[in-house]
């Protein structure tokens, strides 16, 4: 499938922005501080710039209000919905926080379980579809709200330490969920790897009862809407690249900066510049290893399409 | 409604496509193209078409496929590697993801007769229904910018301001070969599903769960090329020959 900026940088930024609201919403930040403040408005901003970016791919973007109507049988429309509903709870959480210095945990708890559930209409989407057999598992849903919470929990820790002055639990949250994250996400990869492909040039013709089928002709001589949009491919070796390279910045290196400023803040380090320095680091590298494993999780799927087109 | 309708429809308007019969001329696909630029909605656009790298949406594309026996390589054993021309546009599945996915209502699948249709004026163009088909029959617009799809003709087969003759789709009355057949695949005693039930016509990707409406015709066996050889010392013998052709016989065989 053709990995599409403005979907990677959607999914991306707001997956991070609504898995930040997630932990935000649970109280665990010092409503009073300032970085608390700091980090819901991070938060909302987060999710506003993915969902603009989403809409750039769009072919009639005026229209983009119609996609609230079909929540009975649309992930997407689910997803429009919920990405708008969401924003009533957290509005109002960053406003008693931002104004007031106050948390609400009816509002808070209401705008986590609204973000999670919007992370997951998100990944649905992709999840549902059976002509996409790298993504129709149950395990992509597992990946996105993994790697939301992870994101989330790994920012939530930079601004909980520089609220705070002292170590955060969401530094905790932020380390055992990168571990789920990828493990999850490795046992993923081994299903993409193992998948025996579910259709066929043999069943897409209908033609497999007289031999072995293979394209001699191509419809038309140049690229057309399928071929550019699920044709992409990826060459393996430089897959192979990208995988260790999403590993190291989205999972490895965060993981160990947050071991490093935990072990350092509980062994009676004073939490300054440098724990906080780290853990933005640290969030900053995840936002890149996630860029690749989201422009992967696109370029290596193959859209069943492409048993008529010879992919 | 981006539901499919609850109850089968009464009706299966589809097509029925003899992959024996195609010669893969194409004329299908240029009179599809000639007839929905200028008929429902939106004008199918191409972009640079005077250029290298003319593209532009099509409602029906024909692919050619090589078809290779077990054992096939060696010619005039099992069986010939063989060619077959395979024309596809949107099959109307009667479980068509294309529409559920659908976040705007756009898409739909008609109650009364089975036929999935975009309107265009609802259309956001996000795409999502091309990635849910798993047959490629959906191509976005981009200058319109909305999803563009086979509509059967319904321009033409409810079109009482045509001729009777006319009231088919475009591919299939412009189809030179008569590889394509129009009609009502819910009706067992319809010309379509006579042929589909004596030619045992199938689904493609069945496994897709997506139930497709059009059927397609397999090719009949064929005989190997070996099997014709003995035709040819036939070619040999002149010893049946009467009238004029025992007598030209004669007169060559004397020169
Ligand atoms: S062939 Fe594709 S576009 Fe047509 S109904 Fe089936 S899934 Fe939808
Ligand atoms: S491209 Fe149009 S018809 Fe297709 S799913 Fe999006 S809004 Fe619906």
């Amino acid at each position: 499938m053709h990995p599409a900026s403005s979907i990677i940088v959607f999914t991306v930024l707001s997956g991070l922005g609504y898995g930040l609201a997630a932990f935000l919403g649970l109280g665990l930040l010092d409503p009073s501080a300032f970085a608390t403040k700091v980090a819901y408005i991070s938060a909302l901003v987060l999710i506003a710039g993915g969902l603009l970016s989403s809409t750039l791919h769009l072919g009639n973007p005026r229209r983009a209000w119609r996609a609230f109507s079909q929540w009975r049988s649309s992930w997407l429309s689910r997803e429009g919905v919920l990405s708008v509903l969401v924003f009533v709870p957290l509005a109002m959480s960053a406003w008693l926080c931002a104004m007031e210095g106050r948390y609400s945990a009816p509002i808070g708890i209401a705008g986590s379980l609204l973000s999670l559930a919007t992370v997951f209409c998100t990944s649905m989407i992709y999840a549902s579809l059976k002509s996409v057999q790298a993504w129709h598992t149950r395990l992509t849903s597992a990946c996105y709200l993994l790697f939301s919470l992870a994101g989330g929990a790994l920012l939530g820790s930079a601004f909980g330490v520089a609220g705070s002055g002292s170590a955060s639990p969401l530094s905790f949250f932020a380390l055992v969920l990168l571990i789920s994250a990828w493990t999850v996400k490795i046992a993923w990869l081994r299903h993409l790897d193992s998948l025996k492909p579910l259709s066929t040039p043999e069943s897409a013709t209908g033609l497999g009862a007289v031999g072995r089928v293979r394209l001699f002709e191509r419809p038309h001589v140049t690229e057309n809407y399928l071929t550019s949009e699920m044709g992409f491919r990826v060459a393996r070796k430089h897959a192979a690249k990208l995988r260790k390279f999403a590993l190291l910045l989205g999972g490895l290196l965060p993981g160990a900066l947050v071991f490093l400023v935990l072990a350092a803040l509980l062994a009676g380090a004073e939490a300054g510049g440098a724990a906080i320095l780290a853990l933005m680091a640290a969030s900053l590298s995840h936002i890149i290893g996630m860029l690749a494993e989201r422009w992967l999780f696109f370029a290596e799927a193959r859209h069943a399409v492409m048993n008529y087109y010879g992919g | 409604m981006t539901s499919l309708p609850a109850l089968p429809t009464p009706k299966k308007l589809g097509l029925v496509i003899d992959l024996d019969v195609c010669v893969g001329c194409h004329a299908c696909v240029v009179n599809c193209k000639e007839w929905n630029t200028g008929g429902y909605g939106a004008a199918l656009s191409d972009q640079h078409p005077y250029g290298a790298d003319v593209s532009g949406a099509w409602l029906n594309r024909v692919h050619s496929f090589e078809v290779v026996p077990e054992g096939g390589e060696i010619v005039g054993e099992a069986g010939e590697a063989r060619i077959v021309h395979f024309p596809k546009s949107c099959l109307h599945c009667e479980d068509a993801p294309c529409v559920t996915v659908c976040p705007t209502g756009a898409s739909y699948k008609r109650t009364e007769d089975g036929i999935v249709l975009v309107d265009e004026e609802k259309c956001i163009g996000c795409g999502l229904c091309a990635w849910s088909c798993p047959y490629g029959a959906r191509e976005m617009d981009l200058a319109a910018g909305v999803m563009k799809k086979c509509t059967l003709c319904i321009d033409r087969i409810y079109n009482e301001t045509l001729e009777e003759l006319d009231r088919q789709p475009a591919c299939v009355r412009t189809c030179p070969a008569n590889a394509r057949h129009f009609g009502d695949l819910g009706d067992p005693s319809s010309v379509v599903s006579m042929m589909v039930a004596a030619r045992g016509g199938i689904d493609l990707m069945p496994e897709q769960g997506t139930r497709p409406v059009n059927k397609y015709l397999p090719p009949r066996p064929r005989k190997p090329l070996a099997a014709s050889a003995g035709q040819m010392p036939k070619g040999e013998d002149t010893s049946g020959a009467t009238g004029f052709f025992a007598w030209l016989d004669g007169m060559l065989d004397r020169i």
